[in-house]
């Protein structure tokens, strides 16, 4: 029996939805397509009728249901709150559970489920990707080829890290006495693509002389099979999730990935009384950082003379919690950041899990709504709190043959710490 | 079902990835804002006149119905498809054609979404004023149809004000023009005007020339909350009496700003009654003067507190309390009919008094905000339908509404039409012979009843 709620617990939140039409102006795949079976109001419809047996669950109705990004644009924006994300992953759920998983989520599931599988065909992926990687000149905008199934030719890929992030340090590192100790989910993009995230933030632990137990047996988040409809694989990755954290003391779990924090934090809830206190536990690494005071500590710093002018990309999954104001908080103290803000950073950078993987040209169109703001911004670096956004967001600006470079605003806190004693 | 050799035609006009018979297709163009639902048979996506041309030409023949779609934002149902056949979705005309700064003019395409065209037109200085609440997503093709309003109508009007010409296809398929580019034209009957708002019966409307004004240098926005709705309708009277038109001046009663209170952590004091959110734009010293007048003109009328905004964000902030009562409202009730009558703007306090009478003697709550500048009242019957009874003491208050508005010298509806959700009122406004006249002119220009039939005019009224 899944745990997850079915499409039918949500006959209450479809009947919520007046028709009004709003979120045509918000949802980024009808920006692109117009067409009405493709925005929430008719995703709803279309969820509707389906639980009335007035619709198949044919084709159509799956390929309908794939093109959402799970932006939560929509609603965000509703008057009226209708959650068509998570009507749509109901609908997905459904159609797994009638129709069995697609290709793509049975490899999601099969791969994401066990770790070892993924830490050995990431070493594949390193050799295969460095070969073809090296050829291409940073920021040149090439399009890389890359014939890996459902990844398209012309999309840019960040390189695979070396040795994966939770194999460099060891499962804790003390922090000062009487400072707070959190517990770090690194995620799957931070542990093998973006390692240098994680170590972002160890140094800055390690400056505010805070604590950190990175739990070795810890897995995906689990948000990638969700968004493929694989709840089974879901329940099983917050089952060891649930092992991995629950013994630590540590009050806070961090994470640095937006879609690891909002997939855990709304996700597990209502998996089981150890989920709801696992995802209560969860907060943003910016979040904690505001509320332990860096940004002030970071104004305090010396203004240095080199500057960068940076933006900052809002990733959905965290303004969709309203976690806005504490990165920007973060960038505009830093000491060596002049901030400016873009046109449309409250935008979908267009990734959305597997939609991308589906949709990879709707999606690049999507993307390609924010080169226009990115470059006019005139900012060096783009920061972003989310290492799919970041990866979304340099496949945009590499298509746009842009200068610019997507970084973690952990990056750039580190980049300015001052050399600590250690 | 539609006959194969129909959806053959069809795809030979417009390309077959722009036409579906598919049920989930269907489904999704079988509703619009009022949330009834009828299903077509066939939606197609035309790109130009021509193939509208094409498409209309068959469908005369065929006598196959044909309803005018844009973003489907309606609150009236006057894109719905009522009896089966064809809904024409605009959506994929959607270019500016053209903007032309001498003479201040611009030219576009029907799916052309309203806040798209004004923010293209503000870019170069200019200026398209009409502002439905639904600008960010309704289309400029079903503005003009259905004559959309919004508040800033006070000061600038509504669309027809804007029209200068159209480029329209005929129920018969013709392609024809009427009016032009030019700020005055008065060769022949003046087409453009009858066919802004009427509700895509008519016509499909194809190109739109809109006339523009230079952009206001800059705006101002208070909020004045009043201690009776009394003292915010004399407000408004005063205000205009004075010989200062806002370009805004939107009001909310106490039952509205209570939904609004306990929504929302916006600071409404309790001793608030109504409110006016009042805007004027213009040169800037000029708006500190009328905003300064406008306070003292105020002043004697019961005010309890009065915010003006100072930047862009105190501004935002005002507007928030309008922007909150939409969502608000369903903590009342879960289901909402929503009523935009219109009465002279003296009128309004009695009015709302009159509705106030209503509610409580059928005991329904009535919520009541709007744009008290122009006296549009949006009268919001909250009711849960899954109650029994409850819809019957919407319909009999509804009833009574309308009937008081009349008598107060108003009229049903201020900018929503009348599509099918208020064609069983018609005559209760209109006299038998006004009506038989539009009809004439209906059967007249679309005589196989082809074009967005069974709106407006129930079948059976005379
Ligand atoms: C939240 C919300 C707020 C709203 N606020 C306002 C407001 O402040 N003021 C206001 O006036 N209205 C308002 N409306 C109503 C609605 O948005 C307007 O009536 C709008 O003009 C409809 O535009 P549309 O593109 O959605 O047209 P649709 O709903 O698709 O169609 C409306 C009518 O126009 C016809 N039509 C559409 N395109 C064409 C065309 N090219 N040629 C001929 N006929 C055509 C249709 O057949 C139909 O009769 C609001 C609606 C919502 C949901
Ligand atoms: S999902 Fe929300 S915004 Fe979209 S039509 Fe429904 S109520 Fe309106
Ligand atoms: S979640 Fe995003 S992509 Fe999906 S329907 Fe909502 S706005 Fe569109």
């Amino acid at each position: 029996m899944s745990k997850h709620k079915k499409l039918k617990d949500y006959e209450e939140q479809i009947k919520q939805c007046v028709k009004c039409g709003a979120c045509q102006a918000h949802c980024p795949v009808f920006g692109e397509e117009k067409k009405e079976s493709v925005v929430a109001r008719g995703k709803i419809a279309l969820a509707d009728a389906l639980l009335k047996d007035d619709v198949e669950l044919d084709e159509r109705f799956m390929a309908d249901m794939s093109k959402c990004l799970l932006c939560g644009s929509c609603f965000d924006k509703c008057p009226n709150l209708v959650p068509t994300d998570e009507i749509v992953m109901a609908a997905r759920r459904e159609i797994a559970a009638r129709k069995g998983l697609t290709t793509l989520g049975k490899g999601i599931g099969t791969v994401l489920g066990h770790p070892a599988l993924m830490d050995f065909l990431v070493k594949g992926g390193k050799t295969f990707s460095s070969l073809l990687f090296k050829k291409v000149p940073e920021g040149s905008g090439l399009r890389l080829r890359f014939p890996v199934p459902y990844i398209a030719s012309d999309r840019t890929l960040p390189e695979i890290s070396e040795i994966p992030f939770r194999q460099r340090h060891p499962a804790f590192i003390p922090g000062e006495e009487g400072k707070p100790t959190v517990a770090f989910f690194t995620g799957c993009m931070i542990n093998y693509a973006y390692a240098e995230i994680g170590e972002a933030l160890l140094a800055i632990l390690k400056f505010m002389g805070i604590g950190v137990h990175i739990p070795s047996g810890q897995g995906c988040c689990g948000l990638p099979a969700l968004s493929a409809g694989d709840g089974k694989t879901v329940e099983e990755l917050a089952e060891r999730n649930l092992e991995a954290f629950a013994p630590i003391a540590a009050e806070r779990i961090v994470t640095a990935c937006a879609s690891c924090n909002h997939g855990i934090d709304k996700l597990y809830q209502g998996l089981g009384p150890g989920h709801d206190a696992l995802a209560e536990r969860v907060e943003d690494i910016l979040v904690f950082l505001v509320k332990e005071g860096l940004p002030e500590k970071l104004a305090a710093l010396p203004k240095q003379e080199k500057r960068t002018r940076v933006t900052y990309h809002d990733p959905c999954h965290l303004r969709t919690q309203g976690i806005t104001k504490e990165p920007r908080a973060l960038l505009k103290a830093l000491p060596s950041v002049d901030f400016v803000e873009m046109e449309g950073a409250d935008r979908c950078c267009g990734l959305g899990g597997t939609y991308s993987v589906y949709h990879y040209q709707t999606s690049k169109k999507i993307g390609g709504r924010k080169a226009t703001g990115i470059e006019k911004s005139g900012a060096e670096l783009v920061a972003s709190a989310c290492p799919g956004c970041m990866m979304q967001l340099q496949d945009t600006i590499n298509h746009a043959g842009l200068p610019q470079r997507t970084i973690h605003v952990l990056q750039l806190i580190a980049r300015d710490l001052p050399p600590y004693a250690g | 079902m539609i006959e194969p050799r129909i959806l053959r035609i069809l795809k030979d006009i417009v390309g077959k990835e722009n036409v579906s018979a598919d049920r989930a297709d269907l489904i999704c163009y079988s509703y619009d804002a009022t949330q009834q639902q009828f299903l077509p048979d066939v939606v197609v996506h035309p790109g130009s006149a021509h193939e509208i041309s094409l498409i209309l030409k068959m469908a005369n023949s065929e006598k196959i119905p044909v309803f005018p779609r844009g973003a489907g934002s309606g609150f009236t149902g006057g894109s719905l498809p009522i009896s089966g056949g064809i809904v024409l979705v605009t959506r994929r005309m959607e270019q500016i054609l053209r903007i032309d700064e001498d003479n201040l003019v611009a030219v576009v395409e029907p799916g052309v979404v309203t806040e798209v065209l004004q923010q293209a037109v503000e870019k170069v200085g200019l200026f398209y004023p009409p502002d439905p609440a639904s600008l960010k997503f309704s289309t400029l093709g079903g503005n003009v149809a259905e004559c959309a309003g919004g508040p800033r109508c006070v000061k600038y009007g509504v669309t027809k004000d804007y029209i200068l010409g159209l480029e329209v296809v005929t129920p018969q398929g013709d392609i024809i023009k009427t009016g032009g580019e030019t700020m005055k034209g008065v060769v022949g009957y003046d087409l453009t005007k009858l066919m802004v708002g009427s509700e895509g019966t008519l016509g499909i409307i194809t190109k739109i020339i809109i006339k523009l004004l230079p952009l206001p240098e800059a705006k101002k926005t208070m909020l004045v909350l009043f201690d009776s709705i009394d003292g915010a309708a004399k407000g408004v009277s005063a205000i205009i009496r004075g010989k200062i038109i806002p370009t805004t001046l939107e009001f909310m009663d106490a039952t509205t700003i209570d939904c609004v209170r306990k929504a929302t952590n916006l600071d409404l004091p309790a001793a608030a009654k109504a409110l006016l959110i009042i805007e004027v734009d213009g040169d800037a010293d000029l708006i500190e003067r009328q905003a300064a007048r406008i306070q003292e003109i105020v002043a004697p009328l019961g005010v309890v507190a009065t915010r003006i905004a100072a930047t862009a964000a105190e501004s935002d902030e005002i507007w928030k309390v309008r922007r909150s009562v939409s969502a608000s409202l369903r903590k009342v009730n879960p289901d909402k009919f929503n009523e935009d009558i219109c009465v002279p703007r003296s009128k309004v306090p009695e009015m709302i008094r009159t509705i106030e009478g209503i509610a409580a003697r059928h005991q329904v709550p009535i919520v009541n905000f709007g744009h008290a500048g122009d006296g549009n009242i949006h009268v919001n019957v909250m009711i849960d339908r899954a109650v029994s009874g409850e819809m019957e003491k919407a319909e009999m208050a509804i009833e009574e509404i309308f009937g008081a508005t009349l008598k107060l010298g108003g009229t049903m509806s201020g900018e929503h039409g009348v599509g099918i959700t208020k064609a069983p009122y018609i005559p209760m406004e209109l006299d038998p012979a006004a009506v038989a006249y539009m009809k004439t002119i209906k059967a007249a220009l679309d005589p196989n009843n082809i074009l967005n039939p069974g709106k407006i005019f129930l079948a059976d009224q005379n």
